[in-house]
């Protein structure tokens, strides 16, 4: 599904990914763990196309495919979806419009038939109630005055419609209360298949006690570390990642 | 202005007063004489004069172009069908129908109900004129600028909507002032004057549409008096040719709690001015002031609000939302009064714009002046671009750029536009921004 090699970003002139190799099989769930500022979120948003973030060195395949030369909309229309640490706010943009022009736009790209308002509508009341979202929040505009957990919610509902083959979750946990952080991941939990991959972005070993991931990699000053089983989340929970820090030099990259 | 226009300006005015159409009552008569003294004296505005009234708007353009006066021919060549095709339409709508300013009794089409008068002024005044004597002329001043002073000097027929106390309209009326923009280029002085009864309501749609492209001249007034606990709603929609010149002036005064409640629903033109001023001239009157105003290539917008609250426990909303592309301009400048016998008013002022391109300017000057101690009141304005960060979020789900700029022009117009209690107004607006917002991504 997702291949990265020897990847190199630099933001503003400063190197914050030096040289990540990363791969990701289809049907597979992987966690990709680290301490603040250790590269996660410039990660994801380089994959989703992010202009300020300048890739320097290295290549990523997607589904076989050379993902970095497509603008973010083609990268959404072959299949990729990041859900935002920090949705943005879209003032008067309604919220259920905005998601059926985000379905409209990928069902004409695959050449198939746009879903009517009546279609659309039933495929979206039971999305918002399966994520347990408020219905009187999906008349609103996209993410304004939504909470933070909202937010979320809001990114996994589109998630759930858009239904893409891989999903790459920016810290879609943090901020969570414990019911929210259920509902989040049995949403995750539902859309695991043979077919697709998801790509888990996070801070906290707290999700990985609902989603049980293939692999998980720790990430630290812009390189992956370590890669293990479940198993190393709960090693990071008890040792915290300084362990992983030092000496540099003795670390395996891959 | 040139001395030449000037000139011209004075000239026509002669030939007008001695046309067959023009006659009706002396006080008429002697009012548009003082609208001409007023008009020799003052000629128009101008920025120079430190006049702050006229700071961004330049009108220069107008004093040095010549206009002559309508001719009845280019009337006759317009077909309801025409005037249908460039204005918000319903059939269930009264109607008066003006063709470069001249009333076309054809195209209107006055209600049935026998409750809301929708007549010419001429008409009425044949009739009797005793109510239009008592208000025409009352809330404007000829003295006011030298727009309001030539209006009046060419006054002679116009719009008249009266509704009786305790009643209702049944259906909205229509006022459609459509320029042909014939052979040469004309001006039109049209004259609105609206009367709403004791606890009555009527809604009130201004049309000014345009069957060219060209340059033309519309100097508008309107004069609305709303009595005691009356409610009107009023929607003023602006398509003018980009080549012509509009200036509107609307002028409402409100009796006790009489409520106003206007959007006014503006594409640029080559100069385009709104100026609306309200009275809240009775205890617990209020209004609701919105506006939606669009620009682009080199057009001119400016919206010009007064709002004077000189009694107690009235409100005032504004909110006006720009959008603007090109190298074109857009003013606004809203100034609340409260008096000092206002107490507990309740005042709001916001001018919001979404700028499409880094020529297109915006001078907002939102202005409080407040002399009564007891008050809430606040304003402000906003001027910005559309935000990369909701670009890459929208371009993260598939949707294009021009696809989500689109989405996110119309979101920024939907404050306004859901307002819109009338649909075909709404369609209308939708469909124009659409239009105006495609055409911009594809320049």
């Amino acid at each position: 599904m997702l291949e990265i090699r020897d990847l190199h970003v630099s933001v503003a002139g400063t190197e914050i990914l030096r040289g990540i190799d990363l791969t990701v099989p289809t049907g597979e769930v992987h966690a990709i763990m680290g301490p603040n500022g250790s590269g996660k979120s410039t990660l994801a948003s380089t994959l989703a196309g992010k202009q300020e973030y300048e890739v320097t060195q290295g290549e990523v395949l997607f589904q076989g495919e050379d993902l970095l030369g497509l603008l973010p909309d083609k990268r959404a229309l072959a299949g990729l979806f990041l859900a935002f640490q920090y949705p943005p706010e879209l003032p008067g943009v309604r919220n259920r419009h905005f998601i059926k022009a985000a379905l409209d736009a990928l069902l004409e790209h695959r050449g198939e038939e746009a879903l009517n308002a009546r279609q659309f509508d039933k495929i979206y009341r039971a999305a918002t109630k399966d994520i347990g979202m408020d219905t009187e929040l999906t008349k609103r505009s996209v993410n304004e005055g939504f909470s933070g957990g909202e937010k979320k919610r809001n990114e996994m509902l589109q998630m759930a419609i858009l239904d893409p083959a891989l999903a790459i979750l920016d810290e879609t946990d943090s901020g969570l209360d414990i019911d929210a952080l259920r509902l989040i991941s049995e949403g995750i939990n539902r859309r695991r298949s043979p077919k697709n991959a998801t790509l888990l972005v996070t801070h906290y070993q707290r999700i990985l006690g609902y989603i049980v991931p293939d692999k998980v990699h720790v990430l630290i000053d812009g390189r992956i570390v370590r890669s293990g089983g479940r198993e190393l989340a709960e090693e990071l929970e008890e040792r915290g990642y300084d362990w992983l820090r030092e000496p540099a030099s003795e670390i395996p990259t891959a | 202005m040139t001395q030449a226009i000037y000139d011209k300006y004075v000239s026509d005015h002669a030939t007008f007063e001695a046309s067959p159409g023009v006659n009706g009552p002396a006080w008429l008569g002697e009012l548009r004489a003082t609208g001409l003294a007023a008009f020799k004296q003052a000629g128009f505005p101008t920025g120079t004069r430190g006049n702050e009234q006229w700071k961004y708007t330049n009108v220069g353009p107008i004093g040095r172009a010549t206009f002559d006066l309508p001719s009845a021919q280019a009337a006759e060549a317009v077909s309801l069908a025409h005037v249908k095709a460039v204005s918000p339409w319903d059939d269930s709508w009264s109607r008066l129908v003006f063709v470069d300013g001249l009333y076309s009794e054809a195209l209107s089409a006055t209600p049935a109900d026998g409750i809301a008068q929708v007549t010419s002024l001429s008409e009425v005044l044949s009739v009797d004129g005793v109510q239009v004597e008592q208000h025409f002329g009352k809330y404007v001043s000829v003295d006011e600028d030298g727009f309001t002073a030539v209006n009046t000097a060419f006054a002679s027929d116009g719009a008249f909507v009266q509704i009786p106390d305790d009643s209702e309209a049944t259906a909205p009326v229509h006022l459609v002032f459509l320029s042909t923009g014939g052979p040469t280029a004309t001006v039109s002085h049209p004259r609105v004057l609206v009367l709403v009864g004791r606890n009555s309501r009527l809604t009130l749609v201004e049309s000014y549409v345009s069957l060219s492209d060209g340059p033309y001249f519309t100097n508008a007034v309107a004069e609305i008096v709303g009595a005691e606990g009356s409610e009107i709603e009023h929607y003023r929609y602006l398509a003018e040719s980009d080549e012509a010149f509009h200036i509107g002036r609307t002028s409402v005064a409100l009796q006790r709690d009489a409520s106003f409640l206007s959007t006014s629903l503006s594409k640029g033109a080559r100069i385009a001015r709104n100026g609306l001023s309200v009275l809240l001239d009775g205890p617990g009157s209020s209004c609701v002031l919105k506006g939606l105003y669009t620009t682009a290539g080199s057009q001119h917008i400016d919206n010009h609000i007064d709002v004077d609250h000189k009694t107690p426990h009235g409100s005032s909303d504004q909110l006006f939302k720009g959008i603007l592309d090109g190298s074109s301009r857009a003013v606004f400048s809203g100034r609340v009064l409260v008096r000092k016998d206002a107490q507990k008013t309740y005042a709001t002022q916001s001018d919001k714009n979404l700028l499409l391109s880094e020529g297109a300017r915006i001078n907002t000057k939102p202005s409080l002046e407040i002399y009564a101690d007891d008050v809430q009141c606040a304003h402000g304005a906003t001027a910005g671009a559309i935000a990369d960060e909701a670009l890459f979020y929208m371009a993260s789900r598939g949707l294009d750029e021009d696809t989500a700029r689109r989405l996110l022009v119309a979101g920024f117009a939907n404050e306004i536009i859901d307002g819109v209690k009338l649909a075909p107004l709404r369609r209308q607006m939708q469909s124009q921004l659409s239009a105006e917002t495609t055409r911009a991504s594809a320049g």
